[in-house]
């Protein structure tokens, strides 16, 4: 029987984190007491779903009465019983907390695949997403198609790799079936280890069964019997779900010997990953499997070739997977009307930083940085000017506010020193200090080096000292010749993706940003005023009342004056903490 | 057989082979420091970076197998620049005691910094630092001289299969460790320190015994076994400072623990250098100084005992009273002499040989 009402909490990780699990039970509890209308009851149904996409107001939840869509925002358990009375119960929604206009902006441009059913499907429910449609493109394929014609398919779609190399998937997976072995296997990358980055745990936390199809056409396409999800063991949720989900398909003959009554066999293993960064990269992932150290080796011999126990082996990442039941299901053209000529189809992006709206969003290939800044983002909450983007994480580049016409494409981000990557986005405004978003992103490298070659090993650190001194006031006049010298050295010697990448957002910041450089290590100021080893607190004697609440604030007993007199810091004692610059009632306190 | 083009000259080289060892053995030379011939290939140091025509950025030559038509160049001024700056990179944490170092002089990275002129000083910067001294008796581990190569760890699972060590941590901190970091606890066979192109690891009993310029090479034959290694003695004013095994001899370098570190018998002031018979019987009352209890004797004299007391005891009590055990230290040749003997001279069948039990 259809259901009249529908009531569908984001319980995505966001979604969890603000309190998603009391909300579903609160509403649970208020229906069930409710009771009035028996109709109700019975046509009311209240599942937990995958990730809604606008983590900022979370707990995010979407009432469906009579064919009507509200979203509410921000619920707290305290707010459900009103809810379901006022709302559910009376017919009136409540409209102070349901969301504003500015709510569907952030949706209009984005462009659902991946993301279509998450937030719409119960993750733990596989008659869910059969219902959707899930699994029947498998079948067909089982029964009507060669594993050449899958591969064509995925080839005219232009479906390119999304965890951050864009490689062309239906050409790896051809390399891969005409590589010469008849043990192969199928990999799902699910270790997502940037900082920022949650697209793919949201995708298998969202829908799971998405991925293990795409797993399932995979290796059946290249001739795989045994796939491994190498995900990490910081998701427990996601851990759960895809064991919940694996467990599901088995029961259901989807997986295991023999599936559907046909040929092909195909059953999945979880691989956790401890979380290190460099696990990502698909050969330290490969010896990660085989119980050695997780450390990458040279390439060719390409994992087509000689992968997991020496054998052909495809390795493709959770998104790039999370696609292909959609594609096979809607058809390449479908896919490939999106996006550009050279990157085809849709991107999952982390929105992250100084950004109104972060969240979880996706975009249509050769979408503007700008639309997805300010039409999507919604700009900064505090209506400063946005400074500069970092796409792709710690691997990627520094992008400035004049390049925002830039269209997001594994080409263009390339041709501007950065990558499109596996889709983290963090905004920058006037109060990140460039050097310092530079010398973050190259501690995280420099921390998760694996430490197999000299100048990823060694580089980063001297990268790190230099970045160090820059923002300690330290900097010497020829520091950014040696970080040149340094950057260019470890990108073009370093043996795996981790070192060969780890120095742009220091290329890239030296590039558009380089002023900043220059103020840090010439003028010893930082203009965006947060190297504080390089600011000056000074109170203005014409302002000040003498109040003194910033001496009592002060923690280093730096600052003195004697009652409703001007008071004066002593720059030798001050710490540079900036309490007394918060406390000030009177704006006094200056710095810079 | 590929052709391949290296530095602007045409070759003929076996297919499948590495542009490293296309290049050796046409006598090109290329840097490299954690590569070895006989283990399994590591791409870690990235001294052996060369162009290969078509590739965007250098290649390893250790890992990068030839095909047909190849262009490589091995040597170009950003090549070289790049050498350079790992070079310096790798001495810029490295402890600079070469005055005090027992591998000067043999030191892989000695002579690449020499080649190269680099100090590391250009990126002076933290150093790794480790107090704690490795407890174990045969191998000095001074790991901050160490460069990560990783020869040490492939040796010891590879050629020994032993795995008593391996790679720790990550980024700068990562390290060689033991298994908790405990004292080396394995056999001793030292196939790391012969691997090691740094100081890093030696022979605690090398310790101040003279290093390369000092030393005599002799070539012999390990004394141990009857396997009969190729150890090169490194002889000190008479005195042996160490003993090593060449990588070109039929044992590959390779030695086990009484071999590599058990000379010091040679020099040693209790070592038997002529006969000794007893001059009291044993049991009660015996003196305990070994002066008082035997006396030196020539060869004929104590041969002349041994032959007389064995045909006493096979006239008494027959030829199967007497058994032979032969050791594995003597060479085939002697044991076949030693059952012979037993046999045809002495007329039993009881002989047997250490290495069976
Ligand atoms: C240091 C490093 C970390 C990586 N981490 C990930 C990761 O977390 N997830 C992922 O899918 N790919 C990661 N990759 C990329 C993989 O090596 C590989 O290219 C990818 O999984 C291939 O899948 P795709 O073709 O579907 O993109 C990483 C690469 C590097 C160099
Ligand atoms: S580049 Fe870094 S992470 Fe990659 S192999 Fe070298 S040391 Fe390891
Ligand atoms: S101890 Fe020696 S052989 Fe082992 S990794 Fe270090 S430098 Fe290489």
């Amino acid at each position: 029987m259809e259901n009249n009402v529908v009531i569908r909490v984001c319980m995505g990780p966001a979604g969890i984190a603000a309190g998603g699990r009391d909300v579903l039970e609160r509403f649970r509890e208020a229906l069930a007491s409710a009771g009035l209308d028996a109709s109700v009851k019975e046509h009311c149904s209240s599942h937990q779903v995958g990730c809604l996409g606008l983590c900022a107001r979370d707990v995010l939840v979407e009432v469906h009465t009579d064919g009507q869509k509200h979203t509410y925002q921000y619920v707290k358990p305290d707010m459900v019983e009103r809810i379901v009375t006022e709302h559910i119960a009376g017919g009136k929604p409540v409209s102070e907390w349901l969301v504003d206009d500015s709510f569907d902006a952030f949706y209009e441009k984005q462009v659902k695949v991946v993301l279509s059913h998450c937030g719409v499907l119960d993750p733990e429910d596989i008659d869910d997403y059969i219902a959707s449609g899930g699994y029947e493109a498998i079948g067909r394929i089982l029964k009507k198609c060669l594993p050449e014609m899958v591969i064509d398919e995925i080839k005219a779609s232009g479906l390119r790799g999304r965890g951050g190399a864009g490689f062309p998937t239906g050409l790896k997976w051809e390399l891969a079936r005409e590589a010469a072995g008849d043990r192969k296997y199928m990999i799902c990358n699910a270790d997502e280890g940037d900082p920022g980055a949650f697209m793919d745990r949201a995708v298998i936390e969202g829908n799971p069964h998405a991925v293990i199809e795409g797993m399932m056409i995979g290796a059946f396409s290249i001739g795989a019997s045994k796939g491994y999800v190498y995900i990490r063991a910081e998701y427990p949720l996601a851990v759960e779900r895809l064991k919940l989900a694996i467990a599901q398909a088995r029961k259901k003959g989807l997986l295991g010997k023999a599936i559907l009554g046909t040929k092909f066999s195909f059953d999945i293993e979880i691989k956790l990953g401890a979380g290190a960064f460099v696990c990502g990269e698909e050969t330290a992932l490969i010896a990660s499997i085989e119980g050695e150290r997780g450390m990458p080796r040279s390439k060719p011999p390409f994992p087509v070739n000689r992968g997991l126990w020496q054998c052909p082996t495809v390795i493709n990442n959770v998104e790039t997977l999370a696609n292909i039941p959609y594609i096979m299901r809607k058809g390449a053209s479908w896919f490939a009307s999106y996006g550009t000529e050279k990157s085809r189809g849709t991107k999952v992006f982390a929105l992250t930083g100084k950004i109104r709206n972060t969240g979880l969003i996706e975009v249509p290939m050769g979408i503007t940085l700008r639309e997805i800044l300010y039409d999507i983002g919604g700009g900064t909450e505090s209506g400063k000017e946005i400074k500069a983007v970092q796409t792709g994480g710690p691997s990627g580049g520094c992008i400035p506010a004049s390049m925002f016409d830039l269209h997001v494409d594994y080409e263009s981000l390339a041709k501007v020193g950065s990558i499109v990557g596996s889709g983290g986005m963090i905004v920058l405004d006037e109060d990140d200090c460039m050097v310092n978003m530079a010398r973050y992103f190259i501690q995280f490298t420099q921390a998760e080096s694996c430490g197999k070659c000299v100048p990823c090993r060694v580089g980063t650190k001297r990268v790190l000292e230099i970045l160090d001194r820059i923002t300690q006031g330290r900097g010497r006049p020829d520091d950014i010749a040696k970080l040149e010298r340094l950057c260019k050295g470890i990108k073009s010697t370093s043996l795996c993706g981790l070192g060969q990448t780890a120095p742009n957002p220091v290329l890239s910041t030296l590039k558009y940003f380089r002023e900043e450089y220059e103020a840090h290590i010439i003028d010893k100021k930082c203009p965006a005023r947060v190297c504080k080893a390089l600011l000056t607190y000074w109170i203005l004697e014409e302002t000040c009342t003498g109040c003194g609440a910033c001496r009592r604030a002060c923690p280093a007993e730096a600052i003195s004056g004697e009652k409703k007199k001007p008071h004066r810091i002593d720059p030798e004692k001050c710490i540079r903490c900036g309490m007394c610059y918060e406390v000030c009632k009177f704006s006094s306190v200056e710095r810079e | 057989m590929v052709q391949i083009t290296i530095d602007g000259k045409k070759i003929d080289v076996p297919e499948g082979i590495t542009i490293l060892e296309a290049a050796r053995r046409n006598g090109i030379y290329i840097p490299t420091l954690c590569f070895h011939p006989r283990l399994t290939y590591f791409g870690g140091c990235r001294l052996c970076i060369v162009e290969v025509k078509g590739f965007l950025r250098p290649v390893t030559a250790c890992t990068t197998t030839v095909n047909k038509d190849m262009e490589v160049n091995t040597s170009t001024a950003e090549l070289e620049e790049l050498r350079k700056l790992i070079l310096e990179l790798i001495l810029s944490d490295h402890p600079h005691d070469c005055m005090l170092c027992e591998k000067a002089g043999a030191c892989t990275l000695q002579e690449l910094a020499y080649t190269y002129g680099v100090d590391g000083f250009q990126f002076a910067g933290e150093r790794r630092r480790y107090s704690k001294r490795d407890g174990n008796p045969f191998i000095e581990r001074d790991l901050e001289k160490c460069i990560l190569c990783g020869r040490c760890v492939k040796v010891c699972r590879e050629i020994q299969g032993v795995e008593a060590i391996d790679f720790g941590y990550r980024g700068f901190k990562a390290k060689i460790c033991t298994n908790f970091e405990e004292d080396l606890d394995c056999e001793f066979c030292g196939q790391c320190v012969q691997v090691c192109p740094t100081g890093a690891l030696t022979g605690k009993l090398w310790a101040r015994k003279g290093r390369q310029m000092s030393l005599r090479e002799v070539e012999t034959v390990c004394p141990y076994c009857g396997t009969g290694c190729n150890i090169t003695v490194h002889v000190n004013r008479n005195e042996i400072a160490k003993v090593t095994a060449r990588e070109d001899s039929w044992n590959e370098g390779w030695l086990c623990v009484k071999g590599r570190f058990g000379y010091r018998f040679a020099n040693s002031p209790e070592r038997l250098t002529v006969p000794l018979i007893r001059k009291v019987p044993r049991g009660e009352g015996a003196p305990e100084k070994v002066e008082d209890l035997f006396r030196e004797a020539t060869w004929e004299e104590a041969l002349d005992l041994v032959a007389s007391r064995l045909l006493e005891i096979k006239e008494a009590h027959g030829p199967d009273s007497i058994a032979g055990l032969s050791s594995a230290r003597c060479t085939n040749e002697e044991n076949y002499l030693f059952q012979k003997f037993i046999r045809a001279v002495v007329g039993t069948n009881n002989v047997d040989h250490c290495a069976r039990l």
